[in-house]
């Protein structure tokens, strides 16, 4: 919404500055997005007093004078002007400055006397028409101060953001009914330039039809317009606004049309109230009618598209065919034009949500559809139609033929609503006694009747969003202004809700990355994957993009690919975030994952290894184990090969696939390294229907996430006694299987068991490998003698021989 | 054995002994050497000293002293091989104690990480959990339940990606106040980090998914007094501020509506572009919780009363780190994230 400063200001019973009013707007109403000076093309301009002036040597009508502008040194300007004295206060520009009209000022010589400016006239500042001399300035302001500072000059736009619930404030008048409340002032409709003492005809009022100064009126769709009001005026001179009126229309950001558009526009921003003139003589049968669209009806709106209506849309019709799009825009056909010399007005009351519908059907949205789409007073009408008139007759002469017609079915019931004052105190939190809370409401129109332990107020009509106490509660708060509460820390009881299993979940894991130096990454989760297997969105944003991820590795696999892109070998990221799966039920099945993505080097170059080793798989294999640990900690956790070609590992978590390991394909340069990829599901996000809407349901709510802890085991006082064992290994038979028969062949007394060598060439035969293990092995209480440790080592050689085949190294 | 035939033993092991000794690079060796010189059973030295009482009684005092000039100068060249093998090392050269450390590549969380932990750290204090919910959500959890008018102009400022009849991706973490209100009982204390969407292209300010952070207290007795003291409190711990103000808002799910902002931290209420000359920068959207919102989730609103706020942790993250465009959040360039790095 745009508002004019000087607008407002005409509405008040007392003056407010712009900065004023913002404070006001912001403290009490909704927020001021920007003020914008509309003579910011003045902001060279300054204040300049003539010290001297003395006549031109070489002119009978040039001055040479010299203009203190707040410098240092006083300048020397040769002026022109008659008017022109010593001690005169005039607007100064000084060289450099851009004028209105686009000329910049330069230093120049005057028949011989230099001049570093002008002396600048009402025309040269498009003040005014006045070229006769320059403007003569009275203001205490020092030489140099701007002029826009030193003098009111030129409008002030504030761009209002007005929140949706609050169609009363998109007005001029709904906003200086604020800015009165608050400053304890009145809102008066200011006169019309020009107007004729008001000769008001009463409207004449009925249920679907009337006749209006020779045009009939029918109202068929009371639902899309619940209130039709018209009037006829005769003997128009269509022609181009007065200038009071084009600067109203021109300060709000409008471009002046003519006098009678301006005057409907006029309206709009004035009082809120959408206003349409139709030319008399383009009406059909000299008819209007409120009716329904036919299917597939066609008009030519204003800004000359033909466009086509659906039966949702309410039009204004003649004996033919629509004339207008009911609350959004006019017609072509019945424009008011230089020709028209009578003018059927429209203000009326049209559904929100049918112009709503009708707007984005049409795709089509105006200052009218924006307000009738919020909700325009259903009251105003009457005396909106009266300010048209009023308006009309003063600017563009004409003559109001007939009464005016009201069509209006259901006449608006004022709504009461109960405020109790001890509900007041209860929501805000600081009491507001009764009579404070009654002098803040009605001011703004409500009526309020006290009764014992409430107020019965009476909501104005133009306040569609009170509704409730509540609503009234807000009002008392707004009003009041809420620095004026209390902000002091009061007693709280500590809350019932647990700390959600995801968030738990989630932060363990992320730790564990970051410890392991990964970098977080937050990428955008939407893929372009296919209809079958993926979750699509309905709107896109782009159809690049149009399904939901349902691998974390595809999003962070694109990521690793950007940062090929720009030069980064080294990629070590990772994410932890939502997956869609196609599901049976309204929701897709919603999984919390983490996976990471890895390439490069493995840890930073140093002069003592100027090559660091790549990222492998088994540093994906370990990041995968350290994931699921964290993730799962007190479960049992395997890592078995799984799939074929860039698959590696799967990642089962107490006997159910969790996730898995593998290459990542990319979309890379030759000199990337592989890269190395690790997915984890964490937990499945619920997300059916708690309980009914309106209803709880405490006794299924999620039980806290059970804690686990670490358990201690003693540390031992008794020595280990380890050895080595280097064995010949086929190269199709698993280490895994091999170290699962040295585990059981050990026996209880097997501390560990850690592979530490794989050999192959010279001395192993083709077809092998030597792998070698360390076990440490400890007995409880005593020291293990040699003799037993040997004769492990002999069992445990003639088991892996019996079982396995396999047999120790020899050479 | 003859006396002569002695003396050239004495003297063949004389000749071969130093060298013997001096080969041991290692005090094992050296010791291995010493057994095999004068060793016990069969030191080459003791076995020519047990070859003395078979020589020639005349022969024997020559021979004796001898093999005894031979064993002193086997000790001495032992004793100094030992001690050579004891010195130190040559001196190492000096360290240059101005070269690089070696390092481990760094980890970092992202930087709209650190401010919702930030964030969720203060509000902790005061007795808050986290509690989450799903980003694929039902249109009733999204829209109704939160007191939305169908067909009303507040739609527009949710601008939604639907996914099929009834599901959405949530515009706003706020369907998690409704979740969490049907499944406890009051007092609630909680806060929801988490994503939303909007569909909203890309650019500097604008990303169609973004971080919300949420909170909701909920009790007998909460006021508009305890929402204002618990954001001016946030506000003061984050911002390190301590002037905060509250002006009137809309959201259809809280009543009275309030905007919170703090003092400019760029220009300190003097005006800057950052606020657009107002001296105050918008921190995050507040208010009491409507009661339609507490009667949607069983919650009976004449006895229960509450307040929520709502806040983009992006938006503070560019504040808080200088980031001049919201893009770099979801860019994942290492080189931005690295910055991050703890």
């Amino acid at each position: 919404m745009n508002a004019s400063h000087a607008w407002l200001e005409s509405l008040l019973t007392v003056p407010l500055s712009a900065e004023r009013m913002r404070e006001l707007i912001t403290a009490h109403c909704c927020t001021v997005d920007e003020m914008v000076r509309l003579r910011d093309d003045l902001t060279g301009i300054v204040i300049g007093r003539v010290v001297e002036a003395a006549r031109h040597p070489d002119s009978d009508h040039l001055w040479v004078t010299k203009v203190d502008a707040g410098r240092d040194a006083l300048l020397d300007v040769v002026c022109g002007a008659p008017n022109v004295k010593a001690g005169g206060v005039y607007p100064f520009a000084p060289v450099g400055t851009t004028l209105p009209g686009g000329l910049v000022l330069e230093r120049r010589k005057i028949r011989g006397a230099v001049s570093n400016g002008m002396l600048c006239s009402a025309r040269e500042l498009a003040l005014g028409d006045n070229h006769e001399g320059i403007l003569e300035l009275d203001t205490s302001a020092p030489p140099g101060t701007p002029l826009l500072d030193a003098i009111p000059l030129g409008d002030t736009r504030l761009v209002i953001d007005v929140t949706p619930n609050r169609p009363d404030l998109l007005s001029h008048a709904g906003l200086a009914r604020e800015l009165a409340a608050a400053v304890g002032a009145q809102m008066r409709l200011p006169p019309v330039p020009g107007a004729l003492p008001a000769t008001r005809a009463p409207a004449a009022r009925a249920g679907s039809e009337i006749q209006v100064g020779g045009v009939r009126v029918r109202l068929e769709d009371a639902d899309g317009c619940p209130r039709y009001m018209g009037a006829v005026m005769r003997d128009i001179a269509v022609g181009p606004s007065p200038a009071w009126l084009a600067e109203r229309i021109v300060a709000v950001g409008g471009r002046s049309i003519n006098n009678v558009v301006d005057a409907t526009n006029y309206v709009l921003h004035e009082l809120g109230q959408p206003v349409h003139a139709f030319d008399v003589a383009e009406l059909g049968g000299r008819e209007i009618v409120v009716r329904r669209a036919r299917a597939g009806e066609q008009i030519v709106t204003l800004d000359g598209v033909s466009r086509t209506l659906d039966a949702n849309t309410t039009v204004i019709a003649d004996h033919d065919r629509a004339q207008a799009v009911a609350g959004v825009m006019g017609g072509a056909e019945s424009e008011v034009t230089a020709q028209t010399t009578a003018i059927f007005i429209e203000v009326a009351h049209f559904d929100p949500v049918r112009v709503r519908r009708a707007r984005r059907a049409l795709n089509l949205s105006t200052d009218a559809s924006y307000r009738f789409e919020r909700h325009v007073d259903i009251e105003l009408p009457p005396r909106a139609l009266a300010r048209v008139i009023e308006i009309v007759a003063a600017v563009a002469a004409g003559r109001v033929d007939g009464a005016p017609g009201d069509l209006y079915p259901s006449p608006h019931v004022p709504r009461t609503v109960s405020l109790r004052p001890a509900r007041v105190a209860a929501v805000l939190g600081d009491a507001v006694p009764q009579n404070e809370i009654a002098g803040l409401l009605t001011p703004l129109g409500f009526e309020v009747e006290a009764r014992p332990g409430t107020l019965e107020v009476t909501v104005p009509s133009w306040r569609p969003d009170v509704v409730r106490e509540v609503d009234l509660v807000e009002e008392v708060a707004r009003r009041r202004g809420y620095d004026t509460f209390s902000s002091e820390l009061r007693p709280f009881r500590p809350g019932t809700v647990p700390e959600s299993s995801l968030e738990i979940v989630s932060r363990r894991v992320r730790d564990a990355l970051v410890a392991r130096g990964l970098l977080e990454a937050r990428p955008l989760p939407f893929v372009k994957g296919a209809d079958i297997g993926f979750v699509r969105v309905a709107n896109p944003l782009s159809e690049n993009e149009a399904h939901l991820r349902r691998d974390l590795l595809d999003t962070l696999a694109r990521r690793a690919e950007y940062n090929l892109a720009r030069m980064q070998r080294d990629v070590r990221l990772f994410e932890i975030g939502a997956v869609f799966l196609p599901s049976a039920d309204t929701l897709p099945l919603e999984e919390l994952r983490a996976a990471l993505i890895v390439m490069g080097h493995r840890r930073p170059p140093h002069w003592t290894e100027t090559r660091p080793p790549d990222f492998d798989e088994w540093d994906a294999k370990g990041l995968a184990e350290e994931i699921a640990s964290a993730a799962y900690p007190s479960a049992q956790i395997a890592l078995g090969p799984e799939g074929e070609g860039d698959w590696l590992w799967s990642i089962v978590v107490d006997g159910a696939r969790r996730g898995g390991v593998r290459r990542v394909t990319l979309d890379a340069p030759v000199w990337a390294a592989p890269a190395f990829g690790v997915e984890v599901t964490l937990l499945t996000v619920p997300s059916g229907f708690v309980a009914q809407p309106g209803a709880a349901r405490y006794e299924a709510r999620p039980a806290a996430a059970t804690q686990h802890h670490v358990q201690y085991r003693a540390l031992p006082d008794t020595p280990a006694a380890e050895f080595d064992l280097a064995l010949v290994v086929p190269n199709d038979m698993p280490a895994a299987r091999v170290e699962e028969v040295i585990r059981a062949a050990s026996g209880d007394l097997l501390e560990h068991v850690t592979l530490f060598d794989e050999y192959r060439g010279e001395a192993v035969p083709n077809g092998f490998r030597s792998l070698a293990w360390r076990l440490t092995f400890r007995h409880p209480e005593r020291t293990l003698r040699d003799k037993e440790v040997a004769g492990r080592r002999e069992k445990l050689l003639r088991t892996l021989e019996g079982e396995l085949g396999v047999r120790q190294r020899t050479s | 054995m003859t006396l002569d035939e002695f003396l050239a033993a004495v003297a063949s092991l004389e000749s071969t002994s130093r060298a013997h000794v001096d080969a041991a690079g290692t005090p094992a060796a050296l010791e291995a050497a010493r057994t095999a010189l004068l060793g016990r059973k069969s030191g080459r030295l003791t076995e020519l000293m047990r070859a003395l009482p078979g020589l020639p009684a005349d022969a024997r005092r020559d021979a004796g002293a001898a093999v005894n000039r031979l064993k002193t100068a086997i000790e001495a060249a032992l004793d100094d091989r030992r001690a050579a093998l004891a010195a130190p090392a040559p001196a190492a050269p000096p360290l240059d104690r101005t070269m690089p450390p070696r390092h481990r590549g760094r980890g970092a969380k992202h930087p709209v990480t650190l401010v919702v932990e930030e964030i969720v750290e203060i509000f902790r204090e005061l007795s808050f959990t986290v509690a989450t919910g799903p980003e694929a959500e039902h249109d009733w959890y999204n829209f109704g339940a939160l007191n939305f008018p169908p067909e009303h102009p507040a739609m527009d400022l949710h601008d939604t990606l639907y996914l099929a009849k009834g599901a959405l991706l949530r515009t706003h973490t706020s369907p998690v106040q409704v979740r969490t209100l049907q499944s406890y009982p009051p007092p609630i204390r909680i806060l929801a980090p988490g994503n939303a969407f909007r569909r909203d292209f890309f650019d500097a300010s604008h990303a169609p998914v973004f971080m919300q952070i949420e909170g909701m207290a909920v009790d007998e007795g909460v006021s508009f007094v305890d929402l204002k003291a618990t954001l001016t409190h946030f506000a003061t711990r984050f911002f390190g501020t301590t002037e905060t103000r509250f002006r009137p808002s809309y959201f259809p799910f809280t009543e009275p509506s309030a905007e919170m902002d703090v003092r400019c931290t760029i220009c300190g209420g003097s005006g800057c572009a950052a606020c657009k000359g107002t001296g105050w920068m918008e921190i995050l959207g507040s208010g009491m919780i409507h009661p339609a919102v507490l009667e949607s989730a069983g919650v009976d609103s004449e006895t229960y009363t509450g307040w929520a706020f709502g806040m983009g942790p992006g938006r503070i993250a560019d504040l808080r780190y200088g980031i001049p465009d919201i893009r770099f959040l979801y860019d994942s360039d290492v080189r931005f994230l690295e910055q991050f790095a703890t």
